[in-house]
């Protein structure tokens, strides 16, 4: 472990302007996730958790603090770096999927590689990739409408991983699954972190959170526990 | 999920954007608005009509402006047409009293002083109107003679149909020959050929020479229609033959009294040789008749001065239009941002995801201007076909002369795309200032 972290937070504070009310949702957090490390953030609503995503996820910059992702400093970046952060290094996987509904499967998963840029050949071979990766290469041309909450979020799956990112976030990825598709999903979570990917998922529910390798408990804004298994 | 990991393939991450990138764009945008069909009908509607309505409306006045042009070209844009008037009550009060008969109108010394005094002005062709009947056998209607000179058509753009008119030659004898007009052949001649028949002018037999071609039917297409309603029975007879046969003065029998005319010339054309010259000549024909007749019993008519009138009235008719255009534009454009707006509300969710997966607000942007000018531009393509074919149809079925220049659809056709551009940016705007936290939360 001694590489350089994939994440590090430093001292981040997150503080909301709720009319005249101060919300400080994150009040100084300090972690680092480590390459090929497979956690799970957890805590009751409230304590912060949406918004800690929010900013690993470069969807939002901490209010003081620094974040480094992959040794790069995007506490300070500009929108347009953020998105291209976004776009490269992140994968995102949310509780209800988050798929365009007009596009099919395949198009869904190419989205991050239209803004990266990909020649359409490329991008749509790359995708049929990742799908059939998921077992979706015969609903290629679905529309996410047409298909079960199971495979829609491996759709989203696939849409995480086709950019190589550094890191996965899952926020509540089980969430709106019945139990034998949220351990599927689980399941090639587990696969994922044995390929080496570095995953990161919030929940709520301890049964999941103990399939992660180790887990970051919050509460009000602060860390409250950090297990390694 | 096979281990082999998909190749990475080199990212050409270039944020140039190119012809490729632009065209999936549209193939997005186009598959946006056809999963709303009805909506995007509906709101391409606006541009629909604006632009055809406009299309339309300056063909049919380009038409109708055209027509009454060449009208007034027909009488000669470098002519100055002078006719003589009867002078109104208080005019002629001193005039009674010295002599039974009116005496009034433009003489022949007139014209000898236009002719001797003005530079270039080259034929004056003087005319004498008299109404008479025409007969023929038992058929006799009431005509207009005019005694003329021999380049009288020439200047006037008469064209002979058939036969001739009478030559210099004809006029210095004082001759007895005639040409009439199509509409008196018509109606005198039922079953005969007229050239070289005779024809009785008042009391007084004439030669039949040549026919013209009717006068006031501007196109050919609506001839027909003229030649039974507006048709002048026209009489044309050499100048010098009218003047020994009929004298200088005009017997009028009515309701039981006489009325007697004495009048020289009924009519004079002057053609002046510079087209620039002809507003200045006029003003110095006007002002040299003022010095030789005390009563109003002239008047100077000058075509070219109607042909800039009429100009001038199709240029306040084409601002009309186009303010006409430009609002209904604007309301099709407002309609157009209305639909947009709710489409970027509708559509935050997608905004989110798309910003999520690594698209700039400049990407955002670029996806819902395109959306909303394709929606402009197919409204504004749809409007030129419509523009184009409605004054087709309003020559078919209503009769007039349209006329779609080149350049009135190009132009509808490109603010359509401007309204696109214009209307298009607050919603695009709009969508792309969306933080993606929020539009990602967004049910």
């Amino acid at each position: 472990m001694a590489k350089q972290p994939i994440v590090s937070l430093d001292q981040v504070i997150k503080t909301y302007q709720m009319g005249s009310v101060e919300v400080r949702a994150l009040r100084g957090l300090t972690f680092d996730i480590q390459e090929g490390e497979y956690i799970s953030i957890m805590g009751p609503s409230g304590c912060g958790k949406s918004t800690l995503l929010n900013i690993l996820g470069c969807l939002d910059r901490p209010t003081t603090g620094t974040y480094r992702l992959g040794g790069q400093n995007v506490s300070d970046m500009g929108d347009d770096e953020l998105s291209d952060i976004r776009g490269l290094k992140i994968g995102f996987i949310f509780q209800s999927y988050q798929l365009i509904q007009q596009l099919s499967v395949v198009e869904n998963i190419e989205i991050p590689l239209y803004y990266q840029g990909w020649p359409e050949e490329a991008s749509r071979e790359q995708a049929k990739q990742y799908a059939a990766r998921v077992g979706l290469g015969n609903r290629l041309d679905h529309k996410p409408m047409e298909l079960s909450g199971g495979q829609q979020q491996r759709v989203a799956i696939a849409r995480a991983l086709v950019n190589d990112p550094l890191i996965i976030f899952a926020d509540e990825a089980t969430g709106n699954l019945d139990t034998q598709s949220g351990n599927e999903i689980l399941a090639i979570f587990d696969e994922l972190h044995q390929q080496g990917k570095t995953l990161a998922m919030i929940t709520h529910e301890p049964e999941v959170a103990e399939r992660a390798q180790r887990m970051i408990r919050l509460r009000d804004g602060l860390l409250e526990s950090d297990v390694r298994k | 999920m096979s281990e082999s990991n998909p190749s990475s393939a080199p990212a050409n991450r270039s944020t140039k954007f190119s012809f490729n990138r632009f065209r999936r764009t549209v193939l997005l945008g186009l598959k946006s608005l056809w999963l709303h069909k009805l909506r995007s009908l509906l709101t391409a509607l606006g541009i629909v009509f604006g632009v055809s309505s406009v299309i339309a409306m300056l063909a049919i006045g380009e038409g109708a402006s055209y027509e009454a042009q060449e009208q007034i070209k027909k009488l000669g844009s470098q002519n100055i047409i002078l006719k003589s008037l009867k002078p109104t009550a208080n005019d002629k009060g001193s005039e009674t009293s010295s002599s039974r008969v009116l005496e009034y109108g433009l003489t022949y010394d007139d014209v000898r002083r236009i002719q001797a005094t003005i530079p270039g002005v080259t034929v004056v062709v003087p005319a004498r109107v008299i109404r008479e009947f025409t007969k023929k056998r038992n058929r006799r209607i009431e005509s207009e003679i005019k005694g003329t000179v021999a380049w009288y058509p020439e200047m006037r753009n008469h064209k002979v149909s058939k036969g001739r008119f009478f030559t210099d030659l004809e006029v210095t004898a004082k001759s007895p020959v005639c040409v009439i007009s199509q509409s008196v052949a018509d109606e005198v001649f039922r079953m005969e050929e007229p050239v070289g028949s005779t024809l009785k002018v008042g009391q007084e037999y004439y030669r039949v020479i040549g026919i013209t071609e009717n006068r006031g039917s501007a196109s050919s297409e609506n001839a027909a229609a003229s030649e039974t309603e507006t048709a002048v029975y026209e009489v044309f007879i050499p100048l010098t033959t009218i003047r020994s046969r009929f004298g200088e003065t005009i017997m009028k029998r009515r309701a039981g009294s006489f009325e007697a005319e004495r009048v020289e010339l009924h009519e004079a054309t002057v053609q002046v040789d510079e087209l620039e010259q002809v507003i200045n000549v006029s003003l110095v024909v006007k002002d040299l008749l003022n010095r030789y007749h005390d009563k109003e019993d002239f008047k100077v008519e000058v075509p070219l001065e109607q042909l800039q009138q009429a100009e001038k009235t199709k240029q306040i008719f084409n601002i009309v239009l186009g303010s006409i255009a430009a609002i209904s534009l604007l309301v099709g454009g407002i309609g157009i941002m209305n639909i947009m707006l709710a489409s970027v509300t509708e559509r935050t969710r997608e905004i989110g995801i798309r910003r999520a997966l690594g698209a700039k607000k400049k990407d955002i942007i670029i996806q819902f201007l395109i959306e909303t000018i394709m929606l402009s531009v197919s409204g504004g393509l749809l409007g030129v076909a419509l523009g184009i074919s409605v004054p087709y149809l309003v020559t078919i079925f209503a009769d007039m002369k349209t006329i779609v220049t080149f350049w009135s659809p190009a132009i509808a056709f490109s603010i359509s795309a401007l309204v696109g551009v214009v209307f298009g940016i607050y919603p695009a705007l709009r969508a792309a200032e969306m933080d993606p936290v929020e539009a990602l939360r967004h049910e």
